[in-house]
């Protein structure tokens, strides 16, 4: 017995377990807020400019996401997300921020291959396997 | 100069620091050690335009201060020695460009504090170089972007995440008489526990750690009593434990003595998750605050233990383990040298 026999299984009892409970209430809460705020901006859209619901839910969306890019470059959206977790991360405002931050980080090496060229490196799985999801939900979906 | 058992150098005739200096970032200087770095910025990018650029300017600094308090000038030395985390070394690279002195680049992630320091040691003993410059450094930014996310990226860390310090220090080993004495080096193995996640460096970190320690106490026939302070480099909160408790199961208490740079750079209310990790951590801890506690007569002899974690994103990306060196270097305060045991 001891470390030394067994280290990859024994230093587990040395390793912090992540409080997995509180995270999950955090992320509920948060992220239920984000999208209620978003759902409430979605029928103000509809009700005060007519928009269709479709129109209404774009707009809303794009607000959440623009709002997060502003917190992304006033430097506040990484706490947040230490804070909120999934509840953070999981929603538009997440892409929104993973793009954003990308994209400020990269400044220093131009617009081309910095900017433009990194710009979806921590958002760009969410991208691709978003817009398969999305065309093989369209299949099935009647 | 002799080598004594497997692994550890000893330096019997002389091999001192002339003088020693450290720069540090914001966060650092409002730290518990802030009174003692020679530099401080008050912004993360240290006056510069990019972040890259700030941590060059920041081991500049430690060079150019190190040198002033030594009063000497760039061209009496004889070898400069520099490493720190950025990909071909860049920071190192290009401070070595604008200095008059041959350059040998070194890496050892963030052991490198100790690895140029006890190599600058070796060449000084061993006649190639008169005086000798160890200078390394990391800057939180740099290493946020090149080895984890980009830095305003949201992604919840877990509390065995290290905080990469935002500094340099740079120490010049000569000859001649200073106030301080490097004793003897241990150069450590590279060991690979096993472990994969990039964010609990300190467990993967501290089986090399130990490893190294044990390895200097046998080689010696030392004890952790003989040493006023046996010091890791950043191991922070997880890894500091894991190695006292791997010590421990080896025959060797060293609770009385042992503390960690990551653990002494920050307040505990710092958001620092498990402590200070990098480069720079022990390079400015050890040529910040050490030093100038040995030479008040705080402590006599030190063994400093740099832990480093030869991260690589792609092979971690691959599902490989991660590698880690510790590197050892005992200074003492010159001139009240406690004996060494035999």
């Amino acid at each position: 017995m001891g470390l030394k026999s067994d280290y990859v299984r024994e230093v587990k009892a040395f390793q912090p377990s992540p409080p997995y409970a509180a995270n999950a209430v955090k992320a509920f809460f948060v992220g239920g807020m984000f999208c209620a705020l978003a759902q409430w901006l979605a029928d103000w859209y509809g009700g005060t400019f007519a928009a269709s619901p479709l129109e209404a839910h774009l707009w809303a969306s794009m607000v959440m996401a623009g709002l997060a890019i502003v917190l992304t470059a006033v430097g506040k959206y990484d706490d947040f997300s230490q804070f909120a977790g999934a509840g953070a991360t999981m929603l538009i405002t997440g892409l929104a921020n993973a793009i954003a931050s990308a994209a400020i980080e990269h400044r220093s090496e131009g617009w081309t291959a910095g900017v433009a060229g990194q710009m979806l490196k921590a958002g760009g799985a969410a991208v691709i396997y978003g817009l398969i999801a999305a065309y093989v939900l369209g299949l099935v979906w009647p | 100069m002799k080598r004594v058992g497997k692994q550890t150098w000893v330096f019997d005739d002389g091999v001192y620091i002339q003088a020693a200096a450290a720069a540090v970032g914001p966060l650092e200087a409002d730290g518990p050690l802030g009174s003692y770095f020679d530099v401080c910025h008050r912004d993360l990018y240290c006056g510069e335009a990019t972040w890259e650029l700030a941590e060059r300017r920041l081991m500049r600094e430690a060079v150019d201060c190190c040198l002033q308090k030594a009063g000497v000038s760039a061209e009496e030395v004889d070898l400069f020695l520099a490493g720190d985390l950025l990909n071909q070394n860049a920071t190192s690279n290009y401070v070595a460009r604008e200095l008059p002195i041959p350059f040998l680049c070194l890496f050892g992630a963030c052991s490198t504090s100790m690895q140029t320091l006890a190599a600058a040691a070796a060449f000084v003993a061993g006649g190639l170089a008169d005086r000798a410059l160890a200078a390394t450094s990391s800057h939180n930014a740099t290493a946020e972007r090149q080895f984890r996310y980009p830095t305003e990226l949201g992604v919840q860390k877990p509390k065995t995440a290290t905080f990469t310090v935002t500094g340099a220090g740079a120490a010049l080993v000569g000859r001649a008489p200073g106030r301080w004495r490097v004793r003897a080096a241990t150069i450590g193995k590279v060991v690979d526990a096993g472990l994969k996640n990039p964010l609990d460096m300190g467990a993967a970190m501290a089986p090399a750690a130990a490893d190294t320690i044990e390895q200097h106490f046998r080689d010696l026939g030392v004890s952790p009593g003989d040493y006023d302070l046996i010091v890791t480099g950043d191991l922070s909160r997880v890894g500091s434990v894991i190695v006292r408790e791997l010590l421990a199961e080896s025959g060797y208490d060293v609770t009385d003595v042992y503390n960690d740079c990551g653990l002494m750079i920050y307040r505990p209310d710092q958001k620092v998750f498990a402590g200070g990790s990098g480069c720079a951590c022990s390079a400015v801890v050890t040529y910040g605050y050490l030093l100038q506690e040995l030479a008040h007569g705080t402590f006599r002899r030190l063994f400093v233990v740099a832990t480093g974690a030869l991260l690589s994103q792609t092979m971690v990306q691959q599902k490989q383990s991660i590698p880690a060196i510790a590197h050892g270097v005992v200074i003492e305060a010159a001139g009240q040298e406690p004996d060494l045991p035999p």
